[in-house]
């Protein structure tokens, strides 16, 4: 059976700048995947690629066996990839409601949209209470619920994180990969990018690291965590 | 403290207080001595309010064209103006032959809205050609580009419409069933000045209630927010791009027959330059990139206008002073500008991510 995301030989230019030298992965069907990697490396770059937001000059993306290289970002959701862009990217003058509504705008079939409301009102409790306030007051933590709730509405089968828990208090950064687990239970692939290298390798199956564009390690998330060069880069140990 | 503030003295400042306090009393001392001698008694005044509803309705449907796609592009579309014109234009021809026929005369209601259809097809297929062709195009390029094209195509509507149609002008005709006076509350208000307005008004809730309740408007405040992330949602930005324009072009269209109906008189190429400035002034005065200012601001303009020169000019002494009613509705424009850029529903003008 074909994996859910393969990536083959991906080059990714931002104008003249060289952002991704040729890198390849795969995520399988019900898998949590992380890449790590320092700020630069190319880890939002690799997910903007994979979400048609970017177009690779080299390589292709294959999602179950399609070819989708090259298909807009606004299409790939009709294909079953979701994305919780950096930063989260709420409509900050949406309501808390619209904007999983926006999360759902791929979708005509009412019933399934109405469970998939309930989910993530079970998954993330607050949103329902805040429901109708518009999402620029809602504290980081809450607009990343909102932004995960959000990719979830589309019910995609690959979910693509990218940083979830930039700017969140440790307690809340908890809290989300909590959902996350939650969500890759419930039979969502979850491809993750994180900075936070420990929490992501935690939850992960496996990873890959990149450096300057390029994956220069791969292996299951627990041998990265025991991995010398891992624990001196990116989990702050000697 | 006089230290501090004589080191924080800026002649900029200091002259845009001196001006805003002459504005202000300009109008006041105005206001005064106009009312104080009495120069116009209460009829009279509602008169001009009511013919200002009237002619600020048909700004806000203009203006709603403008800050819809400013919100969407960051961008002011000067052919707005023109696309006005296009559906007014249009539906003269077919407005002379009705009234010719017969038709209009026995079958008002009916005729006006085949006008309205034909003036509202030919604006919002103008408008989404205009946008496909001058603007898709530059969609990246620094901003002053597709201003640049904004007034060429200006100018290339302006003149199709002369080589077609030629340079005369050309009237509506008076409809029998609008004419007449309503009597409200023991003031007479001409018919067609009624219909327009709430006409007018009723498109406007219909407007709102597109951008804020359906699907399509949900998906237009969000591209206006972050087109990036609407793409994320599977949102097709370039098709809520296009149906922005659409919906300001039908706006417009409807306008132009308004229009038609209220002023019959001076249909012809260029009549879309002034309402188009005009309507722009009103979308910048209620908060431009906002579906409420645009409508507030448009009304506001009509009766300022209207009713601003009587009371204010001519309090100081000014002759003429309904010849300077497109000067006192431009000056207002400067003096937002200067004082509240943002308008009066504070949507912030900075610039921010395209």
């Amino acid at each position: 059976m074909a994996a859910m995301l393969e990536i083959n030989n991906i080059h990714t230019y931002y104008g003249n700048i060289h952002a991704l030298k040729g890198i390849s992965l795969t995520v399988e069907e019900g898998e949590i995947v992380t890449l790590i990697g320092a700020n630069g490396a190319g880890k939002t770059t690799t997910l903007r690629t994979i979400s048609g937001l970017l177009k690779p000059r080299e390589g292709n993306v294959v999602l179950e066996g399609e070819d989708i290289t090259g298909i807009p970002a606004h299409k790939l959701v009709y294909k079953g990839i979701a994305m919780v862009p950096e930063g989260r990217g709420v409509f900050a003058k949406l309501s808390v409601q619209e904007n999983l509504e926006m999360g759902a705008y791929s979708r005509s079939d009412k019933n399934g949209i109405k469970d998939d409301f309930e989910r993530v009102f079970a998954l993330f409790p607050r949103l329902k209470e805040r429901r109708s306030q518009v999402a620029g007051t809602l504290s980081g933590g809450e607009q990343q619920m909102l932004a995960t709730g959000r990719a979830m509405m589309a019910k995609p089968r690959l979910l693509l994180l990218d940083e979830p828990s930039m700017g969140l208090a440790p307690v809340l950064v908890e809290s989300v990969f909590d959902a996350i687990e939650q969500i890759n239970r419930e039979g969502t692939t979850v491809l993750l990018v994180e900075q936070n290298a420990l929490m992501a390798l935690s939850i992960a199956n496996r990873g890959y690291v990149l450096q300057t564009g390029q994956i220069v390690l791969r292996d299951k998330a627990e041998a990265l965590k025991e991995n010398e060069m891992v624990q001196k880069a990116y989990l702050g140990m000697e | 403290m006089l230290k501090r503030y004589i080191e924080r003295f800026s002649w900029v400042d200091f002259l845009l207080k001196l001006f805003q306090v002459l504005a202000l009393a300009a109008i006041v001392i105005g206001i005064f001595n106009t009312l104080s001698v009495a120069r116009y008694s209460s009829d009279q005044w509602v008169t001009l309010i009511f013919a200002g509803l009237a002619q600020g309705s048909i700004y806000a449907l203009i203006a709603l064209g403008y800050t819809l796609v400013y919100g969407i592009l960051l961008m002011i579309n000067f052919a707005h103006g023109d696309v006005y014109m296009a559906g007014a234009f249009t539906s003269v021809f077919l407005a002379d032959s009705f009234a010719l026929s017969g038709f209009l005369a026995s079958h008002p209601v009916l005729a006006i809205l085949i006008l309205l259809l034909v003036a509202v097809t030919v604006s919002m297929v103008l408008n989404v050609i205009v946008e496909r062709v001058a603007y898709r195009p530059l969609r990246g390029a620094p901003r002053l580009v597709p201003l640049i094209t904004a007034i060429g195509a200006s100018f290339t509507i302006e003149y199709t419409f002369r080589g077609l149609y030629g340079a005369e002008f050309h009237a509506y005709p008076t409809v029998p069933a609008l004419s007449g006076i309503i009597n409200i509350a023991g003031y007479e208000i001409p018919r067609v000045q009624i219909v327009v307005l709430v006409a007018a008004v009723v498109l406007m809730l219909g407007l709102y209630f597109f951008v804020e309740r359906t699907k399509i408007g949900k998906a237009m405040r969000a591209v206006s927010e972050d087109k990036e992330v609407a793409r994320l949602m599977g949102i097709n930005v370039d098709k809520v791009i296009m149906i922005t324009f659409a919906v300001g072009g039908a706006l417009a269209g409807a306008a132009g027959v308004f229009n038609g109906l209220f002023r019959p008189q001076g249909v012809f190429f260029f009549m879309g330059f002034i309402p188009g400035i005009k309507a722009f002034t009103a979308a910048v005065l209620g908060g431009i990139g906002n579906v409420p200012g645009a409508m507030v601001g448009g009304l506001f303009l009509g009766v300022f206008e209207a009713v601003g020169p009587n009371l204010i000019l001519e309090g100081l002494g000014i002759p003429a002073v309904n010849q300077l009613r497109d000067a006192f509705a431009f000056t207002l424009l400067v003096i937002i500008l200067i004082f509240r850029p943002q308008g009066i529903f504070g949507e912030r003008l900075a610039e921010k991510k395209a």
